[in-house]
């Protein structure tokens, strides 16, 4: 078993957790670690990200490498690691391109999302047969156990722990970028490049999780401080919370796993239906196939939707739904939308309700409050394509 | 006029049997920016430690606590359109609602400025 157990009250340090100290962060448990929820402030993090470049450490995140045991750099090799994953994921992933990364969806045997989690296809020739994939922090124990458990005869995964995992979001996140990165004003949306800063090998892939324009790095836990502080010396850049990272996701119409999907869901429940490429729908043949497909043809039961209160107060996750009277679903993620200016929400609700401008009530503190059913995001993405 | 505070960040300042009710500077910073107020409405009747008011930040709802047992009289009403003023000036405009206190005995229980000062400063 990969899992390692730790002490319920022994937190982890990220590589850049003295800097954040240092820089006068609130700090709080999160997925292990001791993490910073905000600098500054939650709302203007969120707008300064939106207009500049906010810097994010996500290196409690889960960046590891699934490689075959035997033959990474022959030929068909990506064929065949790309093989090996799909058994577990419902995308297209022996068709990634070199460099290429691609959103998908851990599910388990009845099509329940265990996780979702970027996949990438290494750019260099030598590593055809291995995949960058970065999981969520929150689950990346029970996410790697099941690697070893489903695929562990054929491949070998190793935990990117000696690395730090930071974003670059906004704007600005190119223009700043690109002194320390020269060419990655090139790269679009979900591709990935090695690229080298100071001679220090670094993994640098065109996305995020904030609906902006951005980068995530991959570099070496003893180069990860100095990297920041540069990055932090630029006037466009400022550091940015868990907190803001909240706000920012959900204004965007992104799902937090465990709160806006988990076992229970299957992608098309949780709208992601797009991550399931036309080549695996044909073939049928990823986890809860049977399920996911019906769920494709039919429609679900319900279904993942963008929520607008219609007045100031915030609806949080768990806020039950009611329309005429009967509860027809729950928020799952809510709050409020600094750059909107309103809260905002997410949740699921009955399929024949799943329709923008649907009436709504959100009971919140046992009071029926108006609300609509809306099209997500609430603000619209800034991604390079 | 006395200003008495509680372990729960409240601030209630007294004159006579009135007394208006709000939270304290540093609530207002540990919550952050505030961006939902939910005051009492007039005529509402609250005893000491009940969920009077609902302060709302970016991320989190909080419970606002009645300091000591009383009749509404009025809710800030001005917060509902303004929650920032609850972070601009949380212990003057950003007031929550004013009290009628049914019994005066109970602020003997609350922390003057000093006491409160050295309480925050242990946190």
């Amino acid at each position: 078993m990969m899992a390692e157990t730790i002490p319920p009250d022994a937190l982890r340090a990220t590589p850049l957790r003295d800097l954040h100290v240092e820089l006068g962060a609130k700090m709080v448990p999160f997925a292990g670690y001791d993490m910073p929820v905000q600098f500054d402030g939650v709302k203007s993090e969120h707008l300064w990200t939106r207009e500049q470049a906010g810097l994010f450490d996500v290196s409690h995140m889960g960046p590891c490498f699934l490689s075959l045991k035997t033959g990474v750099g022959e030929a068909g090799a990506h064929e065949a690691i790309a093989a090996l994953i799909e058994r577990l994921v419902p995308s297209n992933i022996k068709g990634l391109k070199p460099g290429q990364s691609r959103l998908t969806v851990l599910l388990n045997e009845e099509g329940g999302i265990l996780d979702d989690l970027i996949i990438t296809r290494p750019e260099v020739e030598e590593l055809q047969g291995v995949l960058y994939i970065v999981v969520n922090g929150a689950v990346k124990h029970q996410d790697w156990a099941y690697f070893e458990d489903r695929l562990g005869d054929e491949t070998r995964l190793t935990r990117a722990d000696d690395r730090a995992l930071l974003a670059l979001q906004g704007p600005k996140a190119v223009d700043v970028l690109k002194d320390f990165f020269p060419g990655c004003e090139d790269m679009k949306f979900m591709q990935s490049r090695r690229m080298f800063w100071n001679d220090v090998r670094c993994g640098v892939c065109r996305c995020g999780y904030t609906g902006e324009d951005g980068f995530e790095i991959l570099i070496f836990a003893e180069a990860a401080e100095a990297f920041a502080r540069q990055l932090l010396a630029d006037p466009r850049v400022k550091p940015i919370g868990l907190g803001a990272r909240d706000s920012l996701r959900l204004e965007s119409g992104l799902c937090l796993y465990g709160n806006d999907m988990d076992a229970s869901r299957d992608p098309v429940e949780a709208d992601l239906q797009w991550v399931i490429q036309k080549s695996r729908r044909e073939r049928g043949d990823f986890p809860g196939a049977g399920r996911i497909l019906r769920a494709l043809t039919d429609g679900p039961a319900e279904k993942r939707v963008g929520i607008q209160p219609l007045e100031r107060a915030p609806a949080r996750g768990g806020t039950e739904i009611y329309h005429d009277g009967t509860q027809v679903g729950e928020v799952t993620s809510g709050g409020f939308g600094p750059s909107v200016d309103r809260p905002i929400a997410m949740g699921y609700v009955r399929t024949d309700l799943a329709v923008p401008g649907t009436k709504i009530d959100l009971i919140v503190r046992g009071k029926a409050r108006p609300a609509e059913v809306c099209a997500l995001p609430f603000v619209p993405q800034n991604y390079k394509r | 006029m006395s200003t008495y505070y509680t372990e729960d960040h409240e601030w209630i300042a007294v004159d006579g049997d009135v007394g208006t009710v709000g939270i304290t500077k540093y609530a207002a910073e540990q919550l952050g920016d505030v961006v939902f107020v939910e005051v009492p409405e007039g005529g509402a009747t609250y005893a000491k430690g009940d969920d009077m008011a609902v302060v709302e930040s970016v991320k989190a709802a909080s419970d606002v606590y009645a300091p000591v047992t009383g009749d509404v009289i009025e809710g800030n009403g001005e917060l509902a359109d303004a929650p920032e003023t609850v972070n601009e000036d949380p212990e003057g405009k950003g007031w929550f609602c004013k009290l009628k206190l049914s019994s005066a005995c109970e602020l003997t229980g609350l922390m003057d400025a000093e006491a409160y000062k050295a309480y925050c400063k242990e946190l």
